[in-house]
């Protein structure tokens, strides 16, 4: 206990930007997978985004990777402290889920 | 062919300046540049835009705006131009909405920019009023009573930016009591 990281509640955005960055992408490669994983639901604004990803490299979440001089465009890829975030966001999640469930006895048709 | 308004908009009337722009690429008058209160407009484009307005972090040509505005051209947002601290983006409106902020923290995060940048001018502009009525006074010089003037309409128009910002912000603030 007391370990703030353990604690932390990531955004929505930043959740889908970590699951976006298991792989190397590009800040535009990053919108149009977090669309793609969520179905068009969820738009990054490119604003929204370019703050993300400062605030996301401050705190070690991710990194940029070295990119051959030909492509101008930065590439991001999450760290180990960017994965044991999603690991405890997708236990908070889990329970957030199996709560809900239990008591409201799962989704209505 | 080339069409040049002339337009006066408050810094925190940026909505009302972007409905302006937006209404003027409907009617097919694209933004092309701006200068001071000069807005140009292009008739010969086809394409129907959906212009946005941000007060940047930094100057348009410092280091930092010029890597945020590759960010954003590298995800299809046109740069028109800047001006002062201004940078107008536009995207093809057959591509849907265009947002830069697309949750509560980082828009409350932006508006407060503004008021950094208000409550920055502020205290400048209290001066300027106080010097110039205190030289009044001991002069009764017309042009002090005149700048004092002038520095009070500033002042007060500063601190309608600031309230006008700030009831922006306090709206996010409750909605993000219950929503992100």
């Amino acid at each position: 206990m007391g370990d703030n990281r353990d604690n932390m509640v990531l955004t929505e955005a930043v959740y889908y930007i970590l699951l976006s960055l298991w792989q190397p992408l590009h800040g535009y490669g990053i919108m149009q997978n977090v669309m793609t994983l969520s179905d068009g639901r969820v738009n990054l604004a490119a604003g929204t985004l370019y703050g993300a990803i400062n605030t996301m490299l401050e705190k070690g979440l991710i990194r940029s990777v070295e990119s051959d001089e030909n492509s101008r465009k930065k590439e991001y890829i999450i760290t180990q402290s960017g994965k044991d975030a999603i690991q405890n966001e997708l236990v908070r999640l889990k329970e957030l889920i199996r709560n809900g469930e239990n008591i409201i006895g799962g989704l209505e048709q | 062919m080339k069409h040049t308004a002339y337009k006066l908009f408050w810094a925190w009337e940026f909505e009302k300046e972007e409905k302006w722009l937006n209404e003027m690429s409907a009617k097919g008058f694209q933004l092309v540049a701006v200068g001071p209160f000069r807005y140009v407009f292009d008739d010969t484009i086809k394409e129907q835009y959906e212009y946005k307005l941000e007060l940047l972090d930094n100057l348009p040509s410092s280091y930092k705006s010029v890597e945020y505005i590759r960010f954003l051209e590298e995800t299809g947002v046109e740069h028109v131009g800047s001006m002062l601290r201004w940078a107008y983006f536009r995207k093809k409106a057959s591509e849907g909405k265009f947002e830069l902020y697309s949750d509560i923290d980082s828009k409350i995060k932006y508006y407060k920019r503004f008021i950094f940048l208000f409550l920055g001018i502020s205290p400048l502009m209290i001066v300027n009023v106080i010097n110039n009525f205190v030289a009044y006074t001991n002069h009764k010089l017309s042009i002090n009573l005149i700048a004092g003037l002038f520095s009070v309409i500033m002042a007060t128009l500063i601190g309608k930016g600031i309230f006008t910002i700030n009831q922006k912000i306090q709206q996010l603030k409750k909605d993000k009591y219950i929503r992100e």
